[in-house]
C-alpha cells in the first residue's frame, strides 16, 4: 500500500506543480488545452472502445481497427452528403461498419479459432487492402462534414472563452456512450455473455451459450463504434487517407495503457493519451507525440498489463 | 515414416506454434553427429548441390541482366531481405513477431544521414563514413534492444501491438520533428562513400556489398539457430516456463534476439538508405513496417532463405505489378497476396515449395523421401543434448 502512493507522489507532484505552472503561466491556454484533450479524449475512447471490447473477447487484434473507422467515416459522408442529413450519416456510419465487422468475423475470422496471430496477420492484410480501395474510390482529398448549424457554433465557457459547441457535444456523447456500454455490458443478458466469454469461453460454451453468434455481435458492436467514431470524428476533424493509421494507432496506445479488454480502461488511457497529446502539441509541438510515447513505456515497464488490465 | 509424418512429429505449424513444448523428440539417426567429428567435415556437411548452384546463380548475376536489375531489382531485394531476416529470427525461431524491425533499420538510416552526409549541410554533421557506420549499427541495435525490452514485458499478440506502436510512434517523430530528424523531408542525397576508388552507388559494386551482407547474414542466422544460443531461444519459443524451470532465463534470451536481430536490422538499414539515397518519414511509415512482416511471412518464416524470396517476390511485384494493374493499385495487390498467403500457406512460399516437393518425392520412393524429409527444416532442431549454457 505504501508502495502505491509514493508512486502517486513520484508522479503525482511534480505533474501538479507543472499544472500549477502551466495555470499561473496562461491560465486561458492551460484549460483550453485540458478541454481539447478531453475531447480527444472522447474520441479516443468511442475508438479504442470498439477495439478492447473485440480483443477481450475474441483475442483478435484487430489491426484493421482504423480502416473500419475510416471506411465508416467515407460512408456515413455519402450517405450525408445524398440525403442531406447529418444524424442519418451518423446511423449509416455505425450500420455500415458493423455489418463490416459481423462480414469480417462470420466470413474470416471464424475460420480460423485461437489462432490469434494468424487472425492478426489476416487483419493487417485486410487493412492494407481495405486502405487502398477507399483511396481508389474517395481518392485523396480531404473531406468534410456538414453538421447541423446549430451544434457548430461556440459556446462561452468561463476562463476558455469561446469554445467549439461540437467538441463539447463530443464529450457528452462519449460520456453517454460510455455509460451506455457499461450499461449493456453489466446489466444485459448478452453483456453478461459477452463478460462470461472474456473470463472463460470454453466454460461459456460449455453451458450452451451460442459462442459464434456471440462474438459476430461483438464484432459488430465494436467495428460500429468505430464507424460511429468515424463520422463522429470526422466532423470534428476531417477525413482523409492516413486516419486510419492515427486512429489505430491511438487505439492501440490507449489499450495498452488502460489495459486490455477492460472499457473502463480504455476510457482512463483515452483521457491520459488525449490530454498528454494535447499538451504535447501546445507546449512542446515538435516532441508532441513523445508524450505519448512514454506514457506507453512507462506503463509498460511497471504495469505492462495497464493500468485496469489483469494478467491474461 | 513419410516426409509429412516426420514434419507433423517434428515441428510446429503456424497453426499450433507452441506444439508440445520441448519434449525429448528421437532426431532422425543420420543427424546425430556429436561435436567431436571434425569441424571441417561438420562444416561441409550441409553444402549440397543446391546450395552451390544457388551462390553461383548469385554471384554470376550481374553479369547477366541489365544494370537495372542488378540494382533495382537485385540490390534492393538483398538490402529488404537483410531487413525481414531479422524478422524471420526473431518471430520464426524467438516467436516474438516484431513489426518495429523496419524502425530499427530507419534509426540506422537516420544517424547515416545525421551524422554523416546529406542534402541538408545545417543538420547533416558529415562525420567520416566508417565511424557513421559504426555508430548506426551500434544506435540500431541499441534502440532493437530497447524495443525488446519494453516488448517482452508481454507476450504473443501483444508483441505485435506495442511494436506497431513504437513503430509508428517514431514515424510520427521523425514527422513533426524538423531539429533532428528534418521532419517531411527527411534527408536527400544519403550515397554510399567512395572507398578503394570504388563507388559503392554503381549497379554492380553495390549489388556485391549488399550481397555480402546479405550472405553474411544468412550464414550468421543459420548458425546462431544451431549454437546453443538459438536452440535455447527455440526453447523460449516452444515452452518459455520449460526453460525458465531448466534455469534459462528467458526474458534474457528474447532480449538479447531482439538485440541480434537488431544488428542484422541495422545493416539492412545502412544498405536500404544508401540504395534508395535518402531516408525520411515515409521509409519508416507504417506501409513499411508491415512491408518487412508482408516479405518474412510470403517468403516463410521456418528457414533463413524465406526472407530472402519473399524480397525478390516484393521487389518483382513492386516493379512490375504496375504492368498487370494500374501503377496506383500496387498495395491492393500486395494485400491480396498477403491475404492468401495468410489464409492459405502460412508457411509461405517454402510451405509451397515442401508440399510439391511432397509431391514430387511420392512419386518416387517414400524411403527417398524420408530421408531428406527435413532438408528445409532448421527449426525444429533435434534437443537430445540440452543446450548447455553451462
Amino acid at each position: 500500500m505504501m508502495r502505491r502512493w509514493s508512486w502517486a507522489w513520484v508522479i503525482g507532484v511534480p505533474l501538479l506543480a507543472l499544472a500549477v505552472w502551466g495555470i499561473a503561466d496562461n491560465a486561458r491556454l492551460f484549460f483550453a488545452t485540458l478541454l481539447n484533450g478531453l475531447t480527444l479524449a472522447a474520441l479516443y475512447f468511442l475508438v479504442a472502445s470498439g477495439f478492447t471490447l473485440v480483443f477481450g473477447l475474441l483475442r483478435n487484434v484487430n489491426l484493421a481497427h482504423g480502416s473500419i473507422y475510416l471506411i465508416g467515416a467515407y460512408v456515413g459522408w455519402v450517405v450525408g452528403e445524398y440525403l442531406g442529413s447529418w444524424f442519418l450519416a451518423v446511423a449509416a456510419g455505425f450500420l455500415f461498419a458493423a455489418l463490416l465487422g459481423l462480414v469480417l468475423q462470420v466470413g474470416v475470422f471464424r475460420f480460423m479459432p485461437g489462432q490469434d496471430l494468424r487472425q492478426t496477420m489476416a487483419t493487417i492484410a485486410l487493412s492494407i487492402v481495405a486502405a487502398d480501395i477507399a483511396l481508389w474510390i474517395w481518392g485523396g482529398e480531404i473531406y468534410q462534414f456538414d453538421p447541423p448549424g446549430w451544434i457548430i457554433g461556440a459556446t462561452p465557457l468561463p476562463i476558455v472563452g469561446k469554445f467549439p459547441t461540437y467538441r463539447l457535444a463530443l464529450l457528452a456523447t462519449a460520456i453517454v456512450i460510455g455509460v451506455g456500454l457499461w450499461w449493456f455490458l453489466v446489466r444485459t443478458r448478452v453483456g453478461m455473455m459477452i463478460r462470461a466469454g472474456v473470463d472463460d469461453r470454453a466454460m461459456l460454451s460449455a453451458s450452451g451459450v451460442d459462442v459464434q453468434k456471440l462474438f459476430a455481435i461483438t464484432f459488430a458492436i465494436g467495428a460500429g463504434l468505430a464507424g460511429f467514431a468515424g463520422v463522429v470524428g470526422g466532423t470534428a476533424l476531417s477525413i482523409a487517407p492516413g486516419e486510419d493509421t492515427r486512429y489505430l494507432l491511438a487505439s492501440l496506445v490507449v489499450v495498452i495503457v488502460g489495459g486490455m479488454g477492460s472499457v473502463t480502461g480504455a476510457a482512463l488511457g483515452a483521457v491520459l493519451v488525449g490530454v498528454a497529446e494535447q499538451f504535447g502539441m501546445a507546449y512542446a509541438p515538435t516532441y508532441g507525440i513523445m508524450f505519448t510515447f512514454i506514457i506507453m513505456v512507462l506503463v509498460l515497464a511497471f504495469r505492462p498489463q495497464g493500468i485496469l488490465g489483469r494478467r491474461a | 515414416m513419410s516426409a509429412a509424418q516426420w514434419r507433423k512429429a517434428m515441428n510446429f505449424t503456424a497453426a499450433s506454434r507452441d506444439w508440445s513444448g520441448g519434449r525429448a523428440v528421437s532426431p532422425p539417426a543420420r543427424r546425430i553427429t556429436t561435436p567431436q567429428v571434425a569441424n571441417g567435415r561438420r562444416l561441409w556437411r550441409h553444402i549440397g548441390a543446391r546450395h552451390v548452384v544457388v551462390l553461383a546463380a548469385v554471384l554470376l548475376y550481374p553479369w547477366i541482366v541489365p544494370p537495372f536489375f542488378t540494382f533495382q531489382i537485385g540490390g534492393q531485394a538483398l538490402a529488404l531481405g537483410l531487413i525481414a531476416l531479422s524478422l524471420t529470427f526473431l518471430a520464426g525461431y524467438g516467436g516474438m513477431l516484431s513489426l518495429a524491425q523496419m524502425t530499427v533499420a530507419g534509426i540506422a538510416g537516420y544517424v547515416i544521414a545525421i551524422l554523416g552526409e546529406s542534402g541538408t549541410p545545417q543538420i547533416s554533421l558529415g562525420w567520416p563514413w566508417w565511424l557513421v557506420v559504426l555508430l548506426a549499427v551500434a544506435a540500431g541495435t541499441a534502440s532493437a534492444t530497447f524495443i525488446g525490452w519494453l516488448s517482452v514485458r508481454t507476450e504473443g499478440i501483444y508483441t505485435i501491438m506495442i511494436t506497431l506502436a513504437i513503430g509508428v510512434a517514431f514515424f510520427y517523430l521523425a514527422q513533426q520533428n524538423y531539429e533532428i530528424f528534418n521532419g517531411f523531408q527527411g534527408f536527400q542525397k544519403v550515397v554510399p562513400p567512395v572507398v578503394l576508388g570504388v563507388d559503392w552507388r554503381s549497379p554492380v559494386p553495390y549489388y556485391y556489398l549488399a550481397l555480402f551482407w546479405a550472405l553474411a547474414g544468412y550464414f550468421f542466422v543459420k548458425y546462431l539457430i544451431r549454437a546453443p544460443f538459438g536452440v535455447a531461444l527455440q526453447g523460449v519459443r516452444d515452452n518459455a516456463r520449460r526453460m525458465s524451470a531448466l534455469g534459462f532465463s528467458p526474458v534474457a534470451h528474447r532480449v538479447a534476439a531482439y538485440a541480434v536481430a537488431g544488428v542484422i536490422a541495422s545493416i539492412g538499414g545502412v544498405l536500404l538508405v544508401w540504395y534508395n539515397g535518402l531516408i525520411t518519414p515515409g521509409s519508416v511509415g507504417t506501409g513499411w513496417l508491415i512491408n518487412i512482416l508482408i516479405i518474412a511471412v510470403l517468403g516463410g518464416m521456418r528457414h533463413p532463405i524465406g526472407p530472402f524470396i519473399g524480397a525478390v517476390v516484393f521487389v518483382l511485384l513492386q516493379n512490375f505489378a504496375i504492368d498487370l494493374v494500374d501503377r496506383e493499385r500496387f498495395n491492393l495487390v500486395i494485400g491480396v497476396i498477403f491475404l492468401v498467403i495468410v489464409l492459405f500457406s502460412p508457411d509461405g512460399l517454402l510451405g509451397w515449395w515442401d508440399w510439391l516437393r511432397d509431391r514430387a518425392s511420392l512419386r518416387f520412393a517414400s524411403s527417398r523421401s524420408a530421408a531428406r524429409g527435413n532438408g528445409w527444416r532448421s527449426v525444429g532442431v533435434q534437443q537430445t543434448r540440452p543446450a548447455g549454457r553451462s
